[in-house]
């Protein structure tokens, strides 16, 4: 087994004991999206053109990619709080693959979010959302969807090391709840105004969204749009393969370095 | 603004390098250059024989730290962080090798509580351990025992005193000249990012020398008292009527109290008391550095 996956599963093996030894963090943070189907499904549900057992179905696949994009803040603070931990260093002055730690917490990561999207869809089953894609269709969702999770965390663990500061990490969680806002996940981009439109679907949530309704079956991919849209099982991958390509080596880098 | 400049020092394989100065002299500095957390602007060291700058991983696999911090991860058991630092190490059996340092640093019956809830020595404790998960060739203990209860401290020294007899090189920054006294075989003055001063403990307090002091039973013997002390010292005795006492400085470290007191029995001095004072490492380190409280209390500089 080479270096990098020897030291990478243990890395992914001390964050998710961190996890079990202390999961409230990991547990609230699942609350939210649960909310937000509640309060979107039922409140916003009635005031639109689609009738409300359609627009949960909608949204369900929304709100799971916009949970996804949440990676940035959590991988954020993660990585900030972990900075200031002197277990880095030991890390550090230790013989271990320096890409191992960002690695490894952006595995743990997938691991967590992996078990903590269950209870979100099982709500989205007990409002009406349905899978109606084949099993094939519905690993290429999940797999996806994790692909893009990934890819958030990796951003969220770059700025992390970056800033080093878990009240960034706070301030900055608050500004990416808008970033799904701008895109399809919880709204049909048709009724946007022309560049407000383009820049919604251009949002790499509109790519991973559209791609799990039509994977799932909850909606048709738009007939006209912006590529990744109408696209968007490719526009997905693409989109998250760059953004890792960027993204990772950059926090590798900047781990790697530590303080110097 | 250099924390550390010209800093030059050579340790002895199996040897305790006890590294000492202010707050601010540069000792962490010098500490975290060498075990390859900073990258250093200029110069070049040897570790265990790797070449620092270009094989740092070589140097990684030779060394331990023990920072001033505690180098532990808070969120996990005291087991759990040394089973990864040994799988990390490539440990055959890491849970093995994880009990069996629980055990030698006391940490048995807390080995399964998060290390968060670790008092501080506890964690300086596990902290140590991690670093000895394979004897390291060279250890380096930055301020091990800062802030530590005796009992603790007791227990890191012994550990570093089997270290060296395996054959561990330790370099050892810390601010308690006693500490220094206890394990270094030698000291290496470090102020303002130089060696100020390099000797063994005995040099070191050689430098500033003894004080001999005696209590006659009666004035009639106080010269006779003086006389021995001369000839014993070398010195001029000083004399303290009032208390019938004699006093004289030696720079001789073999001289002793039981010699002291056999010559003056020998001379048929009636002796009420007699006390030879080794300077501490404290007052040789005051007189050498011969820095003001304010400069004391200096933050370290960045690199």
């Amino acid at each position: 087994m080479s270096t990098l996956t020897y030291d990478g599963m243990a890395m992914v093996g001390r964050q998710l004991r961190r996890v079990r030894n202390s999961p409230g963090l990991a547990v609230l943070t699942q609350v939210m999206p649960i909310n937000m189907l509640l309060f979107f499904g039922y409140v916003f549900g009635s005031a639109l053109a689609m009738p409300g057992r359609e627009y949960r179905s909608f949204l369900v696949p929304g709100l799971l990619v916009a949970t996804a994009a949440g990676g940035i803040m959590t991988g954020m603070f993660q990585a900030a709080a972990d900075s200031h931990r002197g277990v880095m260093d030991r890390f550090r002055t230790m013989p271990v693959s320096r890409a191992a730690v960002p690695l490894g917490q952006g595995v743990a990561d997938l691991v967590v979010t992996a078990i903590g999207t269950v209870p979100l869809l099982l709500v989205g089953l007990a409002v009406g959302w349905r899978i109606h894609g084949s099993a094939l269709e519905v690993a290429g969702a999940v797999g996806l969807l994790l692909l893009f999770r990934f890819a958030c965390t990796s951003i969220g663990i770059f700025l992390g090391l970056l800033t080093r500061s878990e009240d960034a990490a706070g301030q900055l969680g608050a500004s990416t709840f808008v970033l799904p806002l701008l895109s399809n996940a919880y709204i049909p981009t048709d009724g946007l105004a022309g560049w407000l439109r383009t820049l919604a679907e251009w949002n790499p949530i509109s790519a991973v969204t559209t791609a799990l309704r039509d994977l799932f079956g909850n909606a048709p991919v738009p007939a006209d749009g912006a590529w990744p849209v109408t696209h968007p099982v490719a526009g997905s991958l693409v989109w998250s393969v760059a953004l890792i390509a960027v993204f990772m080596p950059l926090a590798v880098r900047r781990y790697a370095r530590g303080e110097r | 603004m250099h924390a550390v400049r010209g800093l030059d020092l050579a340790v002895a394989r199996g040897t305790v390098c006890g590294v000492l100065g202010p707050n601010g002299a540069g000792k962490t500095t010098a500490v975290r250059l060498l075990t390859t957390l900073l990258r250093p602007d200029a110069g070049s060291a040897r570790i265990a024989g790797h070449d620092l700058a270009r094989e740092a991983a070589a140097v990684r696999r030779s060394i331990g730290v023990t920072g001033q911090y505690a180098s532990v991860d808070g969120d996990l058991t005291g087991r759990e962080n040394l089973r990864l630092f040994a799988r990390l190490h490539r440990v055959r059996a890491p849970g093995e090798r994880a009990g069996e340092l629980l055990d030698r640093f006391g940490l048995a019956e807390a080995a399964d509580r998060q290390a968060s809830t670790y008092s501080g020595g506890m964690r300086r404790r596990l902290d140590l351990a991690a670093s000895l998960i394979r004897r390291p060739e060279v250890l380096f203990l930055d301020e091990p025992t800062t802030g530590l209860d005796p009992a603790s401290r007791t227990l890191i020294w012994e550990v570093v005193r089997e270290l060296t007899a395996d054959g561990t090189t330790v370099v050892l920054t810390t601010q308690y000249l006693e500490e220094a006294d206890q394990l270094a075989d030698d000291i290496a003055l470090v102020d303002r990012g130089r060696v100020a001063h390099t000797g063994s403990p005995a040099q070191f307090k050689a430098l500033i020398g003894s004080y001999v002091e005696v209590v006659v039973a009666h004035a009639d013997v106080m010269a006779k008292a003086a006389g021995v002390l001369g000839q014993l010292t070398g010195a001029q005795p000083s004399f303290d009527h009032e208390r019938h006492a004699v006093g004289a400085v030696t720079r001789d470290s073999t001289l002793t109290l039981p010699r002291l007191v056999r010559e003056l029995d020998a001379a048929g001095v009636p002796l009420l008391d007699a006390s030879l004072r080794t300077p501490t490492l404290d007052d040789v380190f005051l007189r050498l550095t011969d820095r003001s409280s304010e400069h004391a209390d200096d933050k370290e500089p960045a690199v």
